[in-house]
């Protein structure tokens, strides 16, 4: 039967597994355990996705996918009841599975896509499969090695404390994000900004300014939160105020930087035409300057997210995420802490994103945008 | 030919020399240059000969260090100041941020110039070197060659009476340096302006000038300076005349001669 062997190393090395599942036999110590009938529709699905590629590869991509996933949700749904007492049969299925979802991804990154559509919903389903896998396995293990708690909730324990908890996430980002760290990553910035064009301007700025603000980057945010808080007081003030001094600076180094981009040539040209100092910054030196600024913005967004949450420690109100953080880790509420790390993450991915949105429209011509 | 029109540019004894780590370094020693209004004069030597440095003391770029020089009866930051001239570098330097016509538009901007003022130059001039129809590309979407014929039109925009142009078609190839030679022919007979022109290419002087003057170098100086025969209007193919042959021989003697000065 030549046509029904795999035609993958991934198809094999699944074939081999669900073979050593079959030996090791059965999937859990506890009772109950998986029912008979569960356990043959894991092993149907899998061989289901085994044959895949036997298959047209349309048809192929859509069995290695129901297969690999159908069965890895069958295996976290017979968990329950079961924790902590998978034996190896069990991890050998998931590692199968998850093989056959690698296949999947690989077959569909040889997919040419003709449409525009297509192509972009081939560019989310590739990093969503990849993505979904670390959520998979992290739950398998936790729940099928029975991890504490306290060490490692697993993934569906901390989604339903994000869904049992959204008006309190929701009030720690209020106060977190839209306060603190929006105004001190726009202040920073724009101070950061407004510096580099003086120092730029005036000789004595330069050499007295840039050493001064390496300083202030220099200085421990651990050290100054708690003084930030003595000053500007518990709520979001004094958190905006770190975020400030940890935004000034790059900013500061990167438009410097891009302020000295442009070439000899273009600066020569604006020369020729008697242009002044101030036609000359808007009409060519910041536009050059943009990918340095960009940069620096994009490195700002992350550093603003960490620099309120860590400050958030020294002293605030009863609300925000890094008071959330250090209280629910005294009160073992673990998966409380992890949903607040998720909603940062996710956070500071979309403020990343939407940084890296507004570089791709401004500096649309430099050639790292382009493409060559 | 040049003695009856008015002096454009007039350098006597002109001097620049270089503070470098490895010692002063002579780039233009002794130069004397009187360039009329609506000549064609080209500069050409070996590199190191200082033409460049000798198109940029015009441009009021480099500050000479001794001698005299005046353009248009100014000083040269005078006649920067003024917008006296159009430069032409050796790439086409636009800004790739703007397209062609934001390009070109870029001097009209700086000099105030109104919307619709600026709108009839940019169709002027890029019609002048054939760019029509190019005015909404950026730079990076065009060849090298109109590349260059785009920072032509940018420095013709704001109508200058003089160009001075470092080698401008250096990086291009020879099929399309010959059609923008021709071209620049065509624009300077109709626009009768004044062009310093910077080359290392013998046929381009010989083709393009109504003066070619040869610089030597160490320390870079004037060794000859040959008035052109040939008549206004060239075809391409005048390149194969005896005339043209013989000024070309002349001029690579004088390439020659400041050789072996050193």
């Amino acid at each position: 039967m030549s046509s029904l062997t795999p035609r993958s190393w991934q198809g094999y090395a699944a074939l081999v597994l669900l073979v050593g599942a079959l030996l090791l036999w059965p999937l859990v110590s506890a009772t109950p355990g998986y029912g008979m009938a569960t356990t043959v529709l894991i092993f149907i699905l899998l061989l289901v996705a085994i044959e895949a590629d036997n298959f047209p590869p349309m048809i192929g991509v859509a069995l290695l996918f129901l297969g690999a996933h159908g069965a890895a949700w069958m295996l976290l749904a017979g968990i329950t009841g079961n924790e902590g007492s998978a034996r190896g049969s069990f991890y050998l299925l998931l590692v199968a599975a998850w093989f056959l979802a690698w296949r999947c991804v690989t077959v569909l990154s040889s997919f040419r896509p003709t449409s525009r559509w297509a192509s972009t919903a081939l560019r989310l389903v590739i990093p969503a499969i990849f993505g979904a896998w670390i959520l998979i396995i992290w739950e398998a293990v936790t729940r099928g090695a029975g991890i504490p708690f306290i060490l490692l909730p697993p993934p569906s324990a901390i989604g339903a404390r994000i869904v049992g908890s959204l008006p309190v996430l929701g009030a720690d980002v209020r106060q977190t994000i839209f306060k603190a760290v929006i105004f001190g990553y726009v202040v920073g910035s724009i101070a950061g900004f407004l510096v580099a064009i003086a120092a730029d301007r005036v000789p004595f700025l330069r050499r007295g300014l840039l050493p001064i603000g390496n300083m202030v980057s220099a200085l421990p945010i651990i050290g100054v939160a708690p003084i930030m808080v003595m000053w500007f007081g518990f709520d979001w003030q004094s958190k905006a105020a770190v975020v400030i001094i940890m935004t000034f600076f790059p900013m500061l180094v990167n438009t410097v930087a891009g302020l000295a981009a442009s070439g000899h040539m273009e600066r020569d040209l604006m020369r020729t035409y008697a242009s002044s100092y101030w036609q000359t910054l808007f009409k060519l030196r910041l536009p050059a300057a943009a990918p340095f600024i960009f940069n620096a913005l994009k490195i700002n967004s992350t550093l603003a997210l960490i620099g309120a949450i860590v400050a958030e420690f020294f002293g605030t109100p009863v609300v925000g995420m890094g008071f959330r953080i250090s209280t629910e880790v005294g009160r073992m509420n673990i998966d409380m802490v992890w949903a607040e790390i998720a909603v940062a993450a996710l956070a500071g991915s979309v403020f990343y994103g939407v940084v890296a949105l507004f570089e791709r429209a401004v500096t649309f011509w430099h050639p790292s945008v382009r493409g060559g | 030919m040049t003695g009856a029109s008015p002096a454009v540019v007039s350098a006597s004894k002109l001097g620049l020399t270089f503070q470098t780590n490895d010692g002063p370094v002579q780039a233009l020693s002794n130069v004397d240059l009187t360039i009329g209004k609506g000549e064609f004069v080209s500069f050409i030597g070996p590199s190191g000969c200082g033409k460049t440095t000798l198109l940029r003391v015009i441009a009021d770029l480099e500050k000479p260090t001794s001698g005299a020089i005046s353009v248009n009866g100014m000083t040269p930051e005078q006649a920067r100041q003024s917008r006296a001239y159009g430069y032409v570098f050796q790439a086409a330097a636009l800004y790739p941020w703007r397209t062609i016509e934001r390009n070109v538009a870029l001097p009209l901007e700086i000099m105030g110039l109104s919307r619709a003022e600026q709108a009839a130059r940019i169709k002027r001039t890029l019609d002048l070197v054939n760019l029509s129809g190019f005015e909404k590309k950026y730079p990076w979407q065009l060849s090298g060659g109109m590349q260059q014929r785009a920072s032509i039109a940018r420095a013709l925009a704001f109508d200058a009476d003089l160009l001075l142009m470092d080698e401008p078609f250096g990086a291009l190839d020879e099929i399309v340096r010959d059609h923008l030679n021709e071209q620049l022919l065509e624009l300077w007979e109709r626009t009768n302006k004044t062009i310093c022109f910077v080359t290392h290419s013998i046929p381009e002087a010989v083709y393009l000038s109504t003066r070619i003057v040869v610089m030597s170098p160490r320390p870079g100086r004037v060794s000859d300076v040959i008035e052109s025969t040939l008549p206004k209007k060239r075809p391409l193919d005048i390149r194969e005349t005896p005339e043209f042959l013989a000024i070309a021989a002349r001029v690579r003697d004088g390439l020659r001669a400041g050789h072996s000065y050193d």
